[in-house]
C-alpha cells in the first residue's frame, strides 16, 4: 500500500466505524459520541492553527460562540430557518476570525496568546452585555420545531448523530486535503521556520491570516452545529474554559495530526464524564492532564503513534 | 452626596484597589521580567492567599489582630514555597519554553482552583479585620463668604482600608529596595539581563528562578491576605484578579516595575470612577480591548519605551 | 554589462552603533561577486538589507532597474532574489524533498510534475539525490548546507545571495560547490559572503571588501590580493 492509500484507509475506516456505531451503541454513549464528534470538529479547527501553523490561540471560544450565537440569534430574533441560520453562524465566525487575525497577527508568541485571550474575553462580556437578546449566562433553548433541517428533525438521536458525523467527516477530510495542498504545506513551513518561509518568497502574514480564518470558520461551524443539534445557546460556551478545552484536546490527541483532535476530545470527554460522577471538581482532571501532557508527552496520542508505528500519519 | 465628596470617596476606594492591584501585578511583572514566564496561575496564588488567610485566622486564637498578623506572615511564605516547588518540578523541566510554560501554568491554575474547591468548598467566607474603626471624613465648602468644614453623610472610610493603602506602599518600597540594593536583587537583575551569561558567572540561575517565582506568588498571596477582610475568600476569586493584573502589567509595560505601579494607580483609581459612568461589564469590555490594542499597537506598554 | 543590483547611501544603525555606513554598491548581471571583510564588518547586515530581512536606516536599493527599498522580503524574492542563510535554516522536521519543493512551489504553483522535476534537478546538482526521502534534521551538517543551496537553486533566482556557503563543508564538497557556482553564471548573478580565501580567489570575478561598515576596496582578486589597505585591515583586526 502506498502512504496515500494507508492514510485513506485509516480515515475512511474511522468514519465507517463511527457510522456503524450509530446502530449499535446504547443510548447514553450514542448521545455522548454525537457530542464528541462536534467537539472534535471544534478541535480540528483549533489544530489548523496550533498543529499545522504553530499559532497558539487562547481565545478560540470566541469563534465557537460566534458560530453558536450567529446561528441561534438569527433563529430566535430573525425567524431564520436552520440552514440559513447555520450559514449566518459560520459567516460570523469567519468574519470575526478575519478581524481578529488582521489585528492579532501583528504580534507573535506570548503576546499573540494574550491578545487572543483578551479578544475572546471581550466577546464573552459582549454576550453578557447584550443580555436582552442573548439572555446572558442563562442562555436560551432552541425549540424542537426550529431545528428541522431539510425535513430532518435534528432533535431525533439518530439524525443528530448522523448530522454530527457528517459535519465531522467534512471537516476531517477538508483539513486532510488542505495540508496536502500547497497552502497547507506553507502553513507547515511557517510552523517549522517562519523566517525561512518568508525568504522563500511566501507572504507569511497572508498565509497565517488564511490559517486563522480557516480555523475560525471550522470552529464556528462546530459552534453553530452544537447549538442546533443540542438545542441550546449559552454564554458558558464563550468562557475561557471553552478556549482551553480545544487546546487540551489537541495536546492530548496529538498536535499536527488529523485524527489527534478526535482522540483527544473522546478521551477527555470520558475522563471528565467519569470523574464528574465522583467529584464536582472535574476540571482538576483537565489541569492535571495539561501539566502531565506538556511535561511528558508533548506529542500526544497520535504523535506517539506516528513516532513509534505509523510514520506516515498525517 | 455632592459630586466633590463623592469623588473623594471613589478616590479612597480606588486607592485601596490600587494598592492591592499593585502588589499583585508587581509579582506578575517580576516573574515575567526576570524569567520571561507569563504565569497564568498568578490569580490562583492570590486566591490561595485569601483562602489560607481564612484558614490561619480561624485556627489561631488570641483575637482578630493576632490571628491576622499570623496570617500576614505565614500565608505568603506557604504560597511562595508552593510556587517555588511548582517552578522546580514543572517549569524548570520545560526549560521555560514560553508557550509550553503558559500551558503548564493553565494546568496549575485548574489544579489549585479545583483542589481548593474540593477542600475549602464553594462558599465565600469572611475574615474579621484586625481593627476596623469607621472614620468620618470632613469636606470643605465655600459658603456664606467663608470656608466651612462639614461632615457629609456617607463620606467615611475605615482604619483597615487606610492600613491596606499604607501596607501596599511599605511592601512595594521593600520590594524595590530589595531589587536595587540587596545582593539577591543584584543576582535577579543580572539573571534578567542575560541568564546564560549569569550562569557562566556562577550565579545559581535555577535557584534565582525558583526564588523569583516564589516571591512573585508570595506578593499575590499578600494581596489576597490584605483583601480578605474587605472581600470574602472564594475559590473563583482568582479569575478577575488575574485579568486586572494582566491589564495593569501590559499597560505598564511587561516586566517594568515602575510602569506596573503607575498603571495600577491608574486602573485602581479609574475603576471606581469609570463604574459611575458605565456598567461594570462595559467597563471590563473597554479594559480587555485596551489590553489587546496596547499589545497590538504599542507592545512596550503605554508608559514603556522600546528597548530595541 | 548591465547592472542588476545597486545601493545608494545604504546605512544601518543599531542603537547608536553604525553597522553599515552609506554604502554605494553596484553588482553587474552575470558576475560572481565575493563580499569579504573582518568579523563585524557589516557583511551580513548589508546582505540582510538587500534581501529585506532588515530595514535600512537610510539609503536606497535598486534591483533590475526598480527601487525595491520599501518592498517586503517575500516580494523581493518573487522578483528574483534568493538568499541562503549563514546559520543553516532548513525545515528540520520535513523531508529533504519537501524542503526543496517548498522552494520550487512558490514559482511553479500546483504543477506537481514540474515541482517534482525541479526538486530532482536541484538535488542532483548538489549531489543529494540519494537523500531525497530523509528528514532534513537527520542530515549531516555539511549535507544541510548543501540542502540550503539546493533550496536556493530551486527558486531559479536572477540573483543568488549566499552567506558563507562553504562553512562546514568537506574539501571534496567545496570543490563540487565551486563547479556548481560556475555552472550557474551567467544566467544567475552570484553575491557571496565567504571567509574561505581560496574559494574567493578562485571563484570571484570581482571582490568587494567591507571594513567598519564601509567599502574599503573593490577589484579583481589579483588587485585585492595586492592591496595594502586590505592586508592592513585583515592583519589589524587580528
Amino acid at each position: 500500500m502506498t502512504e496515500t492509500q494507508k492514510i485513506l484507509v485509516l480515515h475512511v475506516g474511522l468514519i465507517a466505524l463511527l457510522f456503524a456505531l450509530n446502530f449499535i451503541l446504547p443510548a447514553y454513549h450514542h448521545g455522548n459520541l454525537a457530542r464528541v464528534m462536534v467537539l472534535a470538529t471544534y478541535a480540528i479547527g483549533y489544530n489548523v492553527m496550533l498543529g499545522y501553523t504553530g499559532l497558539l490561540s487562547l481565545g478560540h471560544a470566541m469563534f465557537f460562540a460566534a458560530g453558536m450565537y450567529g446561528m441561534a440569534l438569527s433563529i430566535r430574533h430573525l425567524g431564520f430557518a436552520p440552514a440559513p441560520a447555520l450559514l449566518v453562524g459560520i459567516a460570523s465566525g469567519a468574519g470575526l476570525a478575519l478581524v481578529v487575525g488582521l489585528l492579532a497577527l501583528r504580534t507573535a508568541g506570548v503576546a499573540f496568546m494574550i491578545v487572543t485571550l483578551m479578544f475572546a474575553q471581550t466577546v464573552y462580556l459582549t454576550i453578557l452585555l447584550a443580555g436582552r437578546w442573548t439572555r446572558g449566562d442563562e442562555g436560551f433553548v432552541i425549540q424542537q420545531h426550529e431545528r428541522v433541517l431539510w425535513g430532518i428533525d435534528l432533535s431525533d438521536p439518530s439524525s443528530r448523530y448522523l448530522a454530527a458525523l457528517t459535519l465531522f467527516a467534512i471537516c476531517l477530510f477538508a483539513t486532510l486535503n488542505l495540508i496536502r495542498r500547497p497552502l497547507g504545506r506553507v502553513f507547515v513551513a511557517i510552523r517549522e521556520n517562519e523566517e525561512r518561509a518568508r525568504l522563500l518568497g511566501y507572504n507569511v502574514f497572508r498565509a497565517k491570516l488564511f490559517s486563522v480564518v480557516i480555523s475560525g470558520t471550522i470552529s464556528a461551524a462546530a459552534g453553530a452545529s452544537y447549538g442546533l443539534l443540542f438545542g441550546y445557546a449559552g454564554a458558558t460556551f464563550a468562557t475561557v474554559q471553552y478556549s482551553i478545552f480545544p487546546l487540551l484536546w489537541v495536546l492530548l490527541g496529538g498536535t499536527g495530526t488529523i485524527i489527534g483532535p478526535f482522540l483527544g476530545a473522546l478521551f477527555m470527554f470520558y475522563l471528565i464524564d467519569l470523574s464528574s460522577g465522583v467529584t464536582n471538581a472535574y476540571m482538576l482532571i483537565a489541569g492535571v492532564a495539561l501539566v502531565v501532557l506538556v511535561m511528558f508527552a508533548p506529542q500526544g496520542i497520535a504523535g506517539e503513534l506516528r513516532r513509534r508505528i505509523w510514520s506516515w500519519l498525517p | 452626596m455632592d459630586f466633590g465628596p463623592y469623588l473623594m470617596l471613589a478616590t479612597l476606594e480606588g486607592a485601596v484597589l490600587a494598592a492591592v492591584l499593585a502588589l499583585m501585578a508587581s509579582g506578575l511583572s517580576l516573574v515575567f521580567g526576570v524569567m520571561r514566564v507569563v504565569n497564568v496561575a498568578h490569580g490562583e496564588f492570590y486566591m490561595l492567599g485569601a483562602v489560607l488567610a481564612w484558614w490561619v485566622t480561624s485556627m489561631v486564637g488570641g483575637g482578630p489582630a493576632v490571628a491576622f498578623v499570623a496570617a500576614l506572615i505565614v500565608v505568603p511564605v506557604i504560597v511562595g514555597a508552593l510556587a517555588a516547588a511548582a517552578d522546580m518540578t514543572v517549569l524548570k523541566r520545560l526549560e521555560y519554553d514560553p508557550e509550553r510554560t503558559i500551558v503548564a501554568t493553565i494546568g496549575l491554575l485548574y489544579i489549585l482552583q479545583q483542589v481548593t474547591l474540593m477542600t475549602y468548598g464553594a462558599d465565600a467566607r469572611p475574615v474579621v479585620p484586625p481593627f476596623n474603626t469607621r472614620l468620618a471624613l470632613p469636606w470643605l465648602e465655600w459658603s456664606d463668604g467663608g470656608l466651612h468644614m462639614f461632615w457629609p453623610w456617607g463620606l467615611s472610610t475605615t482604619t483597615y482600608k487606610l492600613f491596606v493603602i499604607v501596607a501596599g506602599i511599605v511592601i512595594l518600597s521593600a520590594v524595590w529596595a530589595m531589587m536595587r540594593h540587596s545582593r539577591i536583587g543584584l543576582l535577579m537583575r543580572a539573571t534578567q539581563l542575560d541568564s546564560e551569561m549569569a550562569q557562566a558567572f556562577g550565579i545559581p540561575v535555577e535557584r534565582v528562578y525558583a526564588l523569583v517565582f516564589g516571591i512573585g506568588a508570595g506578593l499575590a498571596a499578600l494581596a489576597g491576605v490584605l483583601i480578605v477582610p474587605i472581600q470574602q475568600a472564594h475559590y473563583l476569586m482568582g479569575g478577575d484578579a488575574l485579568l486586572l493584573s494582566f491589564i495593569v502589567v501590559i499597560i505598564g509595560g511587561l516586566g517594568s516595575l515602575a510602569g506596573t505601579i503607575v498603571a495600577a494607580l491608574l486602573i485602581g483609581l479609574s475603576d471606581g470612577i469609570i463604574s459611575v459612568f458605565f456598567s461594570p461589564t462595559l467597563a471590563k469590555i473597554i479594559a480587555t480591548l485596551l489590553v489587546a490594542f496596547v499589545l497590538v499597537f504599542r507592545p512596550q506598554g503605554l508608559f514603556g519605551t522600546r528597548d530595541r | 554589462m548591465s547592472v542588476i543590483l545597486s545601493t545608494h547611501g545604504l546605512t544601518r544603525a543599531f542603537s547608536g552603533h553604525v553597522a553599515v555606513n552609506a554604502v554605494d554598491f553596484t553588482l553587474n548581471e552575470g558576475e560572481i561577486r565575493a563580499l569579504i571583510g573582518p568579523n563585524g564588518a557589516g557583511k551580513t547586515t548589508f546582505v540582510s538589507m538587500l534581501i529585506g530581512r532588515i530595514a535600512p536606516s537610510a539609503g536606497r536599493i535598486r534591483f533590475e532597474d526598480q527601487d525595491v527599498t520599501d518592498l517586503p522580503a517575500h516580494l523581493r524574492v518573487s522578483r528574483g532574489m534568493a538568499y541562503t542563510f549563514q546559520i543553516t535554516s532548513v525545515f528540520g522536521q520535513l523531508s529533504v524533498e519537501e524542503n526543496v519543493a517548498l522552494a520550487a512551489r512558490r514559482r511553479l504553483g500546483r504543477d506537481r510534475v514540474a515541482v517534482r522535476a525541479e526538486v530532482e534537478h536541484a538535488l542532483a546538482r548538489v549531489g543529494l539525490t540519494d537523500h531525497i526521502g530523509q528528514t532534513a534534521q537527520d542530515l549531516s551538517y555539511g549535507h544541510q548546507r548543501l540542502l540550503e543551496i539546493a533550496m536556493g537553486l530551486a527558486q531559479r533566482p536572477r540573483l543568488l545571495i549566499l552567506d558563507e556557503p562553504t562553512q562546514g563543508l568537506a574539501e571534496n564538497e567545496i570543490a563540487a560547490f565551486k563547479t556548481l557556482i560556475r555552472s550557474l553564471v551567467p544566467d544567475t548573478t552570484i553575491l557571496l559572503i565567504e571567509h574561505n580565501m581560496s574559494v574567493v580567489m578562485e571563484l570571484a570575478d570581482r571582490i568587494t571588501v567591507l571594513n567598519f561598515g564601509e567599502i574599503l576596496a573593490e577589484g579583481t582578486p589579483v588587485d585585492i590580493h595586492a592591496n595594502p589597505l586590505v592586508q592592513n585591515a585583515y592583519l589589524g583586526s587580528g
